[in-house]
């Protein structure tokens, strides 16, 4: 297996049609992620989520994107028929979604959404779908698969409901998970329980991840590299674990803006913007080396 | 003697409203259940349950209920006016007119059975693929809809009807033809609610095609408010097949087609009020019947309207 970034990305914009000529998401991203865990963090509106979706080709009508490279290993995203980006979708990137709520069809049991998935890329039969999603179920620790199986999904808890999701992403063996806030619906207990879950699946699967995250300490802690975002700029890309040393200001800023539980703070200081950030020279190429 | 002391519940009903159900066939069950006490409690909801239910009845043993056959003749005994024999009485060429209308209910249940079954896929695969691509598509097929929408359904009927050439078979055709738009719009509705969703979203995700999405993702969540509507539609169903054998244009003589009857019975309405009045009554039966269901059923199956 050739050991080349799994994803590259260059050059990346996205923007939106608007009333008054097109909005602006993303501004030139580049990154490249590996068989290991990418965290994408920035305010609200920074673009993150824009990213999963192009990633997988799934921005609405209206959004013009263009990019120097967009590639899964060999496979250019940007080039690829709509037939060939389902194939892609699933079996070899697919992508959890923040609510587990909103994101499973709530008049279709769990079971058979987890075996659709499998069959939709397999082409299996439905009794051995049925086998893989129970096998699946139990690898996202579910305790009683066979009960679990045929429950709606209002009838499962919030961290229930987002283990079946990653089932249901996990059961086609992509090479990349694209996490888009994956637990930001669920008590913080049930988060980490979470997060190890998730860590522990694609560890064993090898495969890699990019864990979108408004949250920098959940980022910082769980990730092997934190990527910034700013505007649809990114900011600065550097170890999870030189986080602390972080040179832009921006990052210094979100550092900063932390509460910590040792020190008591009477205001946390605010975050200062800068727009011409957005002008300054692409930051991510350095301490992108793996 | 007291409940309490039983130690599991023992009739039906208990079985049925249990607060835990055991499996989830007795879960679906009681749902069931809890649906028909709540249909129950609208005493008109229950006339309307029994008036189908006695036109089923009516359909199904129809050679044992009404004696006699709706086609024989007798032209000694014409226009004679209900009696013992004739409950009814009989019509201008002496049939008795209640086997006509018991074996009607045959008819006019083919009928809605046939549109039932031509217009829930039609509106349903036009509407969910209108919603679902949207754009030029959805335009090209909504303003295919408007045309439909923009003429009377009973005009539209009968000239659907007319070009085709009178019959029962042709009839069902052209009240479908006139009946599926509303379905469309409905589903049309539904879909673009649904199809923002997040579950479509993570479908897409996982690589489906939109034709697997729209199957067995958006139809499943269109398909209940479409057959509540079909069956507050199905009054208007009777009244145009009706209409149209009324107008010579559905079922043809000699059928014991109640609009029919109503038409061939009318030059005597003066003196022999029954030969068209009582299929007249019939059909205001029936159809008074289906609304009261619709109506019924709406309420049980539409939250916001407790």
């Amino acid at each position: 297996m050739s050991e080349g970034p799994l994803l590259t990305v260059e050059d990346l914009r996205v923007a939106y049609r608007g009333r008054s000529g097109p909005v602006p998401a993303l501004r030139g991203v580049s990154f490249i992620v590996g068989r290991e865990r990418v965290g994408i963090v920035g305010e609200s509106g920074s673009g993150k989520s824009t990213i999963g979706l192009t990633i997988l080709r799934l921005l609405p009508q209206s959004a013009l994107v263009s990019a120097k490279r967009l590639c899964l290993l060999d496979t250019d995203l940007m080039a690829a028929s709509e037939r060939a980006m389902r194939s892609i979708r699933g079996r070899r990137i697919s992508m959890v979604l923040q609510d587990p709520k909103y994101s499973l069809n709530p008049v279709i049991t769990v079971g058979r959404q987890i075996a659709e998935s499998y069959k939709v890329h397999s082409g299996a039969s439905t009794r051995e779908a049925r086998r893989r999603a129970l096998e699946m179920l139990e690898a996202v620790r579910i305790r009683d698969p066979e009960r679990v199986f045929d429950l709606y999904p209002h009838e499962v808890s919030g961290g229930m409901g987002q283990r079946v999701m990653i089932a249901m992403m996990l059961i086609p063996e992509p090479e990349l998970l694209i996490a888009d806030e994956p637990t930001s619906a669920l008590d913080v207990t049930v988060q980490a329980q979470l997060l190890v879950l998730i860590d522990e699946l694609i560890r064993r699967r090898r495969m890699g991840l990019i864990l979108i995250s408004h949250n920098i300490n959940l980022v910082a802690s769980f990730c092997d590299r934190v990527v910034v975002l700013y505007a649809g700029r990114i900011m600065e890309s550097l170890k999870a674990s030189e986080l602390a040393l972080a040179r832009h200001p921006y990052t210094q800023g979100l550092l900063a803006c932390r509460p910590l539980i040792d020190r008591a703070q009477p205001e946390l200081p605010q975050l200062t913007r800068d727009p011409s950030w957005l002008d300054a020279p692409d930051e991510s190429r350095r301490g992108t080396g793996a | 003697m007291s409940v309490e002391t039983s130690p599991k519940p023992v009739t039906w009903h208990d079985w049925l409203l249990a607060e835990a159900p055991q499996s989830r066939s007795q879960a679906r069950l009681t749902r069931w259940y809890a649906n028909w006490l709540a249909l129950k409690r609208n005493p008109l909801a229950v006339s309307g349950v029994i008036i189908i239910l006695a036109l089923i009845l009516m359909a199904v043993f129809a050679s044992w209920i009404a004696g006699q056959s709706p086609y024989a003749q007798l032209l000694t005994a014409r226009l004679e006016p209900p009696s013992m024999e004739h409950w009814f009485g009989t019509d201008e060429l002496g049939r008795d007119i209640f086997a006509r209308i018991i074996y009607g209910s045959r008819i006019t249940l083919l009928i809605i059975f046939l549109v039932s079954i031509v217009v829930l896929p039609v509106g349903i695969l036009i509407g969910t693929l209108a919603g679902y691509f949207g754009g030029v598509f959805d335009m090209f097929l909504m303003r295919i809809t408007d045309i439909f929408l923009a003429f009377p359904r009973l005009v539209m009927a009968l000239a659907f009807a007319a070009a085709l050439g009178p019959g029962i078979e042709n009839a069902v055709l052209a009240i479908s033809i006139t009946a599926w738009p509303p379905y469309a719009r409905l589903a049309r509705a539904e879909t673009m609610t649904i199809r923002r969703s997040d579950f479509i979203l993570a479908t897409r995700m996982q690589g489906a095609s939109a034709l697997r999405i729209i199957w067995s993702h958006i139809v499943p969540l269109c398909l209940p408010s479409v057959i509540v509507r079909l069956t507050l539609d199905m009054a208007g169903i009777i009244l145009i097949a009706a209409g149209l054998g009324f107008l010579g244009l559905g079922a043809q003589p000699p059928a014991p087609e109640w609009g029919l009857m109503v038409s061939s019975g009318r030059s005597y309405l003066l003196d022999q009020w029954w030969v068209a009045t009582i299929p007249g009554i019939a059909i205001f039966v029936v159809s008074f019947g289906f609304n009261l269901l619709g109506d019924g059923l709406r309420d049980v199956f539409d939250p916001k309207g407790l």
